[in-house]
């Protein structure tokens, strides 16, 4: 796959933040089937795109459990809510609730969050979600969505409203780069492969992550390292049979997410290798500690060591080793 | 027969099989499933539109047992209007069986499992929501218990289900008056509760729990209120029924040996001239 050169129209259409071109696709959605509810919780915005379908707007305030509950009543009856916060008080907060109330009795109850991992920037550590990856994969029979752009954002909304159980969808802030220059055949639960090669394999999940991998490939490109780049939009169910491809064509897996190292991507794809396929799985994520630095995305990825340069380095790192190995 | 004569034979029934399913391995939550039973019993012989033998009528209302740690009662209950063989209570909490010490959505009659505190009043707001979106005429009720209250979420609900003008919700406070450590009023006080829920934008009723008649005619009388929720404060007995564990601390989770089995069902039939 070659660098992209995107059309100005698609451009866009999806120049905005992934987060309204999946309110603009509820919308449709709501048009189009009356059990489709938009369950605020004081996030902003929801209240007058829908102003044209009052009954199917619920705002039930700054409540974010109450929120989980409702959702979870509403599925049980009948209806099919997307419920929207931020990643965070989602996934820390609700945890709970989404574990008995909707994991639990796998309802379609579409869990549509922002703010995930360090897009929250300057608002600071109370707004990032850098676990929140780590405990929804611990939900049975939820799907955890991470899409990579506005294109796929869209795409992903779309082919939740087909899931007959519980889906966590986890968007960023603001408006990041596309990756896509047209539509993805997007398939739940199957990852993307962005680049072909033999060397090693970069695994990515969410925005910056792959849009870094994808860096990353070139740098390694120049250095003579051939790289497979698959877009994990998926982590859960993980495209086992992908990394397991992964796993046996090249020399490792280097895992990138803005994400904890622990119990996230990395985990996940660690985990899979490690039962079926045993090789190299180096983890680029946010360290397993507390920062307080205060800065924009980009600012806050390279602090936590989540780079091109990085990702380059982990995954020469691994070609290098199976050299010596031979 | 009168309704009320048999709502208290079948409230007196079914103290012998919560009794019963205590005297079990596990033992059994006692006091405050004895404190709901006739509230439970009301609700299913008189209150609730559902169908034993179609648990998922599409019309039926749905009932939400939010304090999911009286489940022994909600059994013996639901075996008494049929949803399954009384039988079956004698399984409760053993390995294989159905009936956990919090209900599972596996139980006919159970619409979702609770156990953890707080999180009942949110899905009556969802199904009565739901209920109000399909054009379905069903209610939600939610029985609650009143240490319960000290958990957050619920009035969060309380706000939503207000705001909603949710007058298809009820909801009941068992307000027996314990929590495991204590009275509630000496661990976190919960009055004055009724100006608490008005102040919440609720219709408040105050009845006595115990009171078949009474019960019945206050939700009757529901909505309390057109375009509010309603909440009914029951005052009740923990233990009620059953002299030794009535207005007890200890009685909240009781294993009864085969001597204090003997003992507590003694109490119980001693009392029944006056409950039946």
């Amino acid at each position: 796959m070659t660098d992209t050169v995107v059309a100005p129209e698609w451009a866009a259409r999806y120049a905005g933040p992934a987060r309204e071109v999946c309110r603009a696709a509820l919308l449709d959605l709501a048009r189009a089937d009356s059990r489709v509810m938009c369950l605020d919780s004081d996030v902003g915005g929801l209240e007058d795109l829908f102003a044209e379908l009052p009954d199917q707007y619920v705002n039930v305030g700054i409540a974010e459990a109450n929120l989980i509950g409702v959702a979870a009543g509403m599925a049980a009856a009948g209806l099919v809510p997307y419920a929207h916060t931020l990643s965070s008080f989602a996934a820390a907060r609700a945890a709970e609730q989404i574990k008995v109330d909707v994991a639990g009795n796998n309802l379609p109850v579409r869990i549509v969050v922002t703010h995930g991992g360090l897009s929250a920037g300057h608002y600071g550590p109370t707004h990032h979600a850098v676990e929140d990856l780590a405990i929804m994969r611990t939900m049975p029979d939820l799907t955890v969505l991470v899409p990579a752009d506005a294109v796929e954002a869209e795409q992903a909304m779309l082919a939740s409203a087909r899931l007959p159980g519980p889906v966590f969808l986890r968007l960023g802030r603001g408006a990041t780069p596309l990756v896509y220059a047209e539509p993805p055949a997007f398939r739940v639960g199957r990852a993307v492969e962005l680049r072909a090669g033999d060397d090693v394999t970069l695994m990515a999940t969410g925005p910056h992550p792959v849009l870094m991998a994808l860096a990353a490939a070139d740098l390694l490109a120049a250095d003579g390292v051939r790289s497979t780049v698959l877009n994990v939009h998926t982590v859960k169910p993980l495209d086992s049979a992908a990394v397991r491809r992964a796993a046996a064509r090249t020399a490792g897996i280097v895992t990138v997410e803005d994400h904890l190292v622990v119990g996230g991507l990395g985990g996940a794809v660690a985990e899979t290798v490690s039962a079926h396929r045993p090789c190299p799985v180096r983890r680029v994520g946010v360290p397993d500690r507390f920062s307080d630095l205060v800065g924009d995305e980009l600012t806050l990825l390279t602090a936590a060591g989540i780079t091109p340069a990085a990702i380059a380095t982990e995954a020469l790192a691994i070609v290098r080793d199976r050299s010596v190995r031979r | 027969m009168t309704e009320v004569e048999d709502l208290a034979a079948r409230a007196y029934r079914v103290r012998e099989r919560i009794l019963a399913m205590g005297s079990g391995p596990e033992g059994a939550h006692l006091g405050g499933g004895l404190s709901a039973t006739d509230l439970l019993i009301v609700l299913y012989g008189h209150v609730l539109r559902v169908r034993p033998d179609q648990p998922d009528w599409p019309d039926r209302d749905w009932f939400v047992l939010s304090k999911g740690h009286a489940a022994a009662a909600l059994y013996a209950v639901l075996a008494e209007f049929g949803f399954f063989p009384i039988e079956e209570c004698d399984g409760y909490a053993r390995p294989g069986s159905r009936l956990a010490g919090h209900p599972l959505r596996t139980v006919p009659g159970v619409e979702l499992p609770t156990g953890s505190l707080g999180h009942g009043l949110s899905l009556g707001c969802g199904a009565a929501i739901a209920a109000r979106r399909l054009g379905r005429p069903s209610r939600a009720v939610v029985l609650l218990g009143d240490g319960e209250l000290q958990e957050g979420s619920v009035w969060e609900a309380a706000m939503t289900a207000a705001g909603q003008g949710l007058d298809n919700l009820v909801a009941i406070v068992d307000r027996n008056g314990w929590q495991i450590t204590g009275r509630t009023e000496d661990c976190v006080p919960l009055e004055p509760l009724a100006d608490r829920w008005r102040a919440f934008g609720w219709a408040v009723r105050e009845v006595d729990g115990h009171d078949i008649a009474a019960l019945m005619s206050t939700f009757d009388s529901l909505p309390a209120a057109a375009g509010r929720p309603t909440m009914v404060l029951a005052r009740t007995l923990k233990g009620a029924g059953v002299p030794m564990l009535e207005d007890r601390k200890k009685s909240h989770y009781v294993k009864l040996t085969p001597k204090l089995y003997a003992k507590a069902l003694a109490g119980l039939r001693n009392r029944k001239e006056r409950l039946v």
